[in-house]
C-alpha cells in the first residue's frame, strides 16, 4: 500500500523548531568556545526575546491534523514562559558563577524544557499533551540536580523524579481510559463523541477524567498533589526554582484549561466544585503551613501551591471572563514571583547562601534597595494595592463571583487574609528587627535587569491594568 | 474644570515622597524642612477649596472624571461634597502637626519615616475624595502599607505585635467588603460610580448581604465594639505622629464609609439595621468608657476613650436625623482635633520621660505650665465642655437622638459622665498629686511645639463658639444623604430648617 506523504506546514511549529536548534547550537557553542560562558546566556535572552517578538506576529493556525493548535490563548501563555525563562536567565549568570554549575548544558536543557512547555500548550490531543509534559519535565528533573556536590538537590531530584514518573502514569493511565471509551485522543473529539454517546456519567470516563485531572495539578502543584513542592523548590538551584514557579506552572495551566474546556466543556457543573475544592485545599494548605517555615525559599513554594489555588478560581468558572482572569492572573504572578527570587539570588553569596529567614533581619538598614523592592513584590503577593497583585486576584474573585461562587470567593478571601501574615513577617524581619549581620549585595547587569523589568511590572500594571487585561481577553476570542 | 485640583492634593504629596527618597539620608534636618514644606504647601493648596465650595448643592464639585481600566467600567472619578470636604481640610492639617511633632522623636530611618507620613496623607485624600468604588478601595488598601510601616518601625516596644494586628484586622474586613463590591458591581449594571450605584434599588436580602459585608470594613475602622481590639494596641505602640494620624484621620474613614455608601446605596438594610448598629454604639459608648478607667496606660486609656467617642459618631449617624447626622461629622471632625491634640501633647511628654504609666507621673503642671494648660484645655473639650467644639458635636447627636429615642440619649449621656470622671481622674494624676521628683529637670515647651497646638486650639473654639462655620457646609449634603436614606423629600425642607434652628439655638453661638 502507498499512502501518500505530504509534509504538515511547518509554520505554526516554527517557534518550537527554532528552541530546539537553539538549545544544539547552544552545546555546540559551549563545546567549542568553553571560555565565553557570558556568550551563552546573552544567545538565551536574545533567543527568548526574538522568540516572544515571533510569537506576537504570529497568526493562529492548526497543523498536523488538530494535534498542534496555534491561537492567541497558546500564544499568550508561551509569551508567559518565555517571559520566565528570559528572566531566568538574567538572574542565571550572576548565580552560576557563585555555585560554579557548569553552564552549556543547564541552558540548553531550560531550552529543551521550553519546547516541552510550548508544545504543551499548543496540545490539540493528549498524546502530544503527554509528549509535552514529559520533555519538559525530563529536563526539569535533571535541572533540578544540578547541584551535583548538595545533598539537599540530589535529594529534590530524585524525589521529583519518583513523583513525577508516578504522576506522569496516572495521568497516562487516565488518557488510556479517556481513549478506551471515547475511541479518540483528540480533545475536541472527546467532547464530540462524549456528546453523541451520551456517556458524559460513564464511570470508566469519569475515572479517566479524574486521573488525567491528578496528573495536570500534579504538574501545576494543586494541594492534595503539592507534596513535592517545598522539598524540590528548596534543594533545587535557586535560578530553576523561580524558573519552575513560573514556567511550568503556567504550562500546566493552559493544557488545564484546554482539556477542561475543550474535552469536557458539557460538564462544567461537575468539574466546577470539584476545582473549586481544590482551589480551596490549595489555598489553606498553602497559606496555613507557609506560616510555620523558615526558609525563604520554602515559604515562597507554600506561596505558591496558593497561589495556584487562586489561579483556579478563574479556571473554575469555565468562562471566558474566569480565563482571561486567570490567564492575567499567571502573568502577573510571574513579574511578583520573579522579583522576589531575584531578590533571593541577589542576597545569595558563595558558601552562604542566606535562604533563611533570619537572614532577611535588618535589610532594610544594610541593604535598603534590596528591602524596599522585596516590600513591593511581598505586598503585590499579599494582594494590596496600588499593586498588581491586587489587580490579579480582584479580577480572579470578579470572574468566580459572577459565575455564581460566592461561598469560595469568601472562603479565598479569608485565606488571602492569612496569607498576609508570613508575608508581612518578612516584611518585619527586612524593616523592624535588629540586623544580625552586615554584607554587601553584587547588583550584576542581570539582575538588576530582572529587579527593574520585575518592579516597573508589578507598579505598572498595578496602576494601568488595562492593556494586560485587555490583551488577556482578546486572546480568548474565538477559543 | 481647568485646574485638577483634587488629583493635585492626592499626588502632590506622593511625589514629594518619591523626591525625598531619592535624597541622601544624611542630612536629617533638610529632610524635615522638606516635609515640612511639602506638607505646608499641600495645606495651602487645600484652601482653594474652602473657599470655593458651593454650599448650596448636594452635587458633587471639583469633579475629575476620566475612563481608567475600561474592561471593567472603572473610573478615575473624584469630588467632594459637604460631607467629605472637611476631612480633606483636616488630613492636610494634621499632617502638619505630624510632620512637626516628630521634628525629634523620630531619630531613625528620618527619611523613609516622612516618605510615608506623606504617602499616607495622599492616600488619605484619595480616599476622601474617591467618587469610584474601586478607587476607593485602592486608595483604602494602599493607606495600610505606610501605616503598617509607622507602627512597626517607628513605634513602642511591642511595636510589632501591634502593626501587624492593625494590618490583619483591617485586612480581614476590606476583603470582605471587596467581595461585597463586585457583589454590588454586578447587581448595579456593571459600574463602580457610587452616584449611580445610589440611585438604584436592590432587593433587600441582597442588601442586608451587602451590609455587612460593608460593616466588615467599616467597622473595624471606626472601630466599633466588638472589634476594636487592634486600635488599642496600634495607639499605644505607634510613634506620635501615626497615633494622630490614626486618631484624626484614619478612624474617621469608617464612619465616613457608612455615610458615603452604607447609607444611600443600601437604605432598606440601613433601615432594618438600626437598631443592632444604636445597641452597638451605646455598648462602645459606655463599655470604652468604663474600660477607660482601668487603664494604667496614658495612650491606652486615649485609645478607649477613642472607642467610646467613635461609639456617639456611629450613633449619630445610625439615629438617621438630621441634628444626628450632622452631629456625627461635626464631633468627627471634633474628635480628630481633640484626640489628635491630645496625642500631640502625649507625645511631646513621652519624649521627655519615655514612659507611659499614669503612676509615674504627677505634678508636671509645675514642671510644665504650659502642656498642662494645653492639656486641661483639649480634656474639657473632650468632655464636652459648652463653649468648645466637643459639646456641639456630642449636644447634637444626643438631641438628635433624643428626638427619635428618648432612651438612647440616656443611656449615651452617661458616657459623658464617664468621660468627664476618667479624664478628669487622668489629669489629676499626670499633672497635679505629688510631685514626681524624676521630672525635676524636665524640659518645657519650646517655640515649635507651642505653635504645632496652636492650630487645634483654634478650632477648638472656632467650631464651640460658631458652629455654623462648619455646618453649614453639611446641610444640603446630609438633608440630601437623609433623602436617599428615608426616601423622603418633603422632610428635607424641614431638616434643613431644623439643623440650622438647633444649631443657631446653641447657647453659646452668636
Amino acid at each position: 500500500m502507498n499512502i501518500p506523504f505530504t509534509l504538515p506546514a511547518l509554520g505554526p511549529i516554527m517557534p518550537e523548531i527554532l528552541l530546539v536548534c537553539m538549545a544544539i547550537i547552544l552545546m555546540m557553542v559551549d563545546l567549542l568556545f568553553p571560555r565565553k560562558k557570558e556568550l551563552l546566556s546573552q544567545l538565551v535572552v536574545l533567543t527568548a526575546i526574538g522568540l516572544i517578538v515571533m510569537l506576537f506576529k504570529q497568526t493562529p493556525a492548526v497543523t498536523f491534523g488538530t494535534m498542534f493548535i496555534v491561537d492567541s490563548y497558546a500564544i499568550f501563555f508561551k509569551i508567559i514562559c518565555l517571559f520566565g525563562l528570559l528572566m531566568t536567565t538574567l538572574l542565571s549568570g550572576q548565580y552560576l558563577k557563585i555555585e560554579k554549575i557548569s553552564q552549556g548544558e543547564y541552558y540548553s536543557l531550560m531550552l529543551f524544557s521550553m519546547v516541552g512547555m510550548m508544545t504543551m500548550i499548543s496540545a490539540g490531543d493528549l498524546i502530544v499533551v503527554y509528549l509535552g509534559l514529559e520533555l519538559m519535565a525530563l529536563t526539569i528533573y535533571c535541572l533540578v540536580g544540578l547541584l551535583k556536590n548538595d545533598w539537599r538537590a540530589n535529594e529534590a531530584s530524585l524525589k521529583y523524579f519518583l513523583m513525577g514518573a508516578f504522576s506522569s502514569a496516572l495521568l497516562l493511565f487516565g488518557i488510556s481510559l479517556l481513549y478506551g471509551m471515547t475511541g479518540t485522543t483528540d480533545l475536541a473529539g472527546i467532547a464530540q463523541y462524549c456528546l453523541e454517546a451520551d456517556i458524559l456519567t460513564n464511570p470508566a470516563l469519569l475515572t479517566g477524567f479524574a486521573l488525567v485531572l491528578s496528573g495536570f495539578c500534579f504538574k501545576v502543584g494543586a494541594a492534595p498533589f503539592h507534596f513535592w513542592t517545598p522539598d524540590i523548590y528548596h534543594g533545587a538551584p535557586t535560578t530553576i526554582t523561580s524558573f519552575m514557579s513560573v514556567a511550568p506552572k503556567a504550562a500546566g495551566f493552559a493544557v488545564l484549561g484546554r482539556f477542561l474546556i475543550m474535552a469536557f466543556p458539557e460538564s462544567q457543573e461537575q468539574w466546577g466544585p470539584i476545582i473549586a475544592i481544590i482551589a480551596l485545599l490549595s489555598m489553606a494548605v498553602g497559606n496555613i503551613i507557609a506560616i510555620s517555615q523558615q526558609n525563604v525559599k520554602r515559604m515562597l513554594a507554600y506561596s505558591s501551591i496558593a497561589h495556584v489555588g487562586y489561579a483556579l478560581l478563574g479556571l473554575l468558572t469555565g468562562t471566558s471572563e474566569g480565563y482571561s482572569a486567570t490567564m492575567s492572573y499567571l502573568y502577573i504572578y510571574a513579574f511578583m514571583n520573579m522579583g522576589a527570587f531575584a531578590i533571593v539570588i541577589l542576597l545569595c553569596s558563595k558558601g552562604n547562601r542566606r535562604e533563611s529567614l533570619a537572614d532577611y533581619k535588618g535589610l532594610a538598614k544594610s541593604n535598603p534597595g534590596a528591602a524596599l523592592l522585596m516590600l513591593i513584590f511581598l505586598f503585590s503577593l499579599t494582594g494590596i494595592p496600588p499593586t498588581a497583585g491586587f489587580i490579579g486576584k480582584f479580577y480572579l474573585l470578579k470572574a468566580a463571583l459572577a459565575a455564581g461562587y460566592t461561598w469560595t470567593v469568601i472562603w479565598a478571601v479569608m485565606f488571602s487574609a492569612i496569607s498576609a501574615y508570613f508575608y508581612l513577617r518578612l516584611i518585619r524581619y527586612m524593616y523592624m528587627e535588629k540586623a544580625q549581620q552586615q554584607f554587601v549585595t553584587h547588583y550584576s547587569p542581570g539582575v538588576t535587569a530582572a529587579l527593574a523589568i520585575s518592579a516597573i511590572g508589578v507598579i505598572g500594571i498595578g496602576i494601568f491594568p488595562g492593556t494586560l487585561l485587555n490583551w488577556a481577553a482578546r486572546s480568548l476570542i474565538g477559543f | 474644570m481647568s485646574l485638577p485640583i483634587l488629583s493635585l492634593l492626592i499626588f502632590f504629596p506622593v511625589l514629594g515622597a518619591v523626591i525625598l527618597l531619592g535624597t541622601g539620608k544624611e542630612n536629617g534636618k533638610k529632610i524635615k524642612v522638606m516635609a515640612l514644606v511639602i506638607s505646608l504647601v499641600e495645606f495651602v493648596l487645600t484652601l482653594p477649596l474652602w473657599f470655593a465650595f458651593d454650599k448650596t448643592t448636594h452635587h458633587m464639585q471639583f469633579v475629575e472624571r476620566h475612563s481608567w481600566i475600561s474592561l471593567f467600567n472603572i473610573e478615575y472619578y473624584l469630588g467632594l461634597d459637604g460631607i467629605s470636604i472637611l476631612f480633606v481640610l483636616l488630613s492636610t492639617l494634621i499632617t502638619i502637626l505630624c510632620v512637626l511633632v516628630s521634628w525629634h522623636s523620630i531619630q531613625i530611618k528620618i527619611k523613609e519615616f516622612f516618605v510615608c507620613l506623606l504617602l499616607l496623607e495622599g492616600a488619605m485624600i484619595g480616599v476622601f475624595c474617591a467618587l469610584d468604588f474601586f478607587l476607593f478601595y485602592i486608595f483604602w488598601e494602599a493607606m495600610l502599607i505606610p501605616m503598617f510601616l509607622l507602627i512597626g518601625i517607628w513605634g513602642g516596644p511591642n511595636r510589632i505585635y501591634a502593626a501587624t494586628k492593625f494590618f490583619l484586622y483591617t485586612l480581614v474586613g476590606s476583603l470582605l467588603m471587596l467581595v461585597g463590591i463586585i457583589t454590588l458591581y454586578m447587581q448595579g449594571g456593571n459600574t463602580f460610580d457610587i452616584l449611580a450605584l445610589a440611585e438604584q434599588s436592590y432587593p433587600l436580602k441582597l442588601q442586608l448581604m451587602l451590609f455587612w459585608g460593608f460593616f466588615a470594613a467599616f467597622a473595624v475602622k471606626v472601630p466599633m465594639w466588638p472589634v476594636h481590639t487592634w486600635l488599642p494596641d496600634a495607639h499605644t505602640e505607634a510613634p506620635a505622629a501615626g497615633s494622630v494620624v490614626l486618631a484624626a484621620i484614619l478612624i474617621k474613614m469608617g464612619a465616613y464609609g457608612f455615610l458615603r455608601f452604607s447609607l444611600p446605596i443600601l437604605p432598606e438594610a440601613t433601615a432594618a439595621m438600626i437598631m443592632p448598629m444604636i445597641i452597638l454604639s451605646l455598648i462602645a459608648i459606655v463599655y470604652g468608657g468604663l474600660i477607660c478607667l482601668a487603664q494604667t496606660d496614658l495612650k491606652r486609656l486615649i485609645a478607649y476613650s477613642s472607642v467610646s467617642h467613635m461609639g456617639f459618631v456611629t450613633l449619630g449617624i445610625f439615629s438617621l436625623n438630621t441634628q444626628s447626622v450632622e452631629g456625627g461629622i461635626l464631633q468627627m471632625i471634633n474628635h480628630g482635633v481633640i484626640t489628635g491634640a491630645l496625642f500631640l501633647a502625649i507625645g511631646m511628654v513621652y519624649e521627655r520621660t519615655h514612659t507611659r504609666l499614669i503612676s509615674d507621673y504627677g505634678g508636671l503642671a509645675t514642671r510644665m505650665p504650659v502642656l498642662s494648660s494645653f492639656f486641661l484645655l483639649f480634656t474639657l473639650a473632650s468632655i464636652g465642655l459648652p463653649g468648645t467644639n466637643g459639646f456641639i458635636g456630642e449636644f447634637l447627636i444626643l438631641l438628635g437622638s433624643f428626638m427619635t429615642r428618648p432612651w438612647v440619649a440616656l443611656i449615651a449621656a452617661s458616657g459623658l459622665i464617664i468621660g468627664a470622671w476618667y479624664m478628669l481622674w487622668l489629669y489629676q494624676r499626670i499633672f497635679f498629686n505629688p510631685v514626681n521628683p524624676r521630672w525635676d529637670n524636665i524640659r518645657r515647651l519650646d517655640r515649635r511645639e507651642i505653635i504645632t497646638f496652636l492650630p487645634l486650639v483654634i478650632l477648638i473654639f472656632w467650631i464651640g463658639l460658631f458652629p455654623n462655620h462648619m455646618l453649614s457646609y453639611m446641610h444640603v449634603s446630609v438633608a440630601h444623604l437623609l433623602e436617599q436614606v428615608t426616601g423622603n423629600p418633603a422632610g428635607i425642607a424641614n431638616g434643613v430648617q431644623f439643623g440650622l434652628d438647633a444649631a443657631t439655638a446653641l447657647p453659646l453661638s452668636h
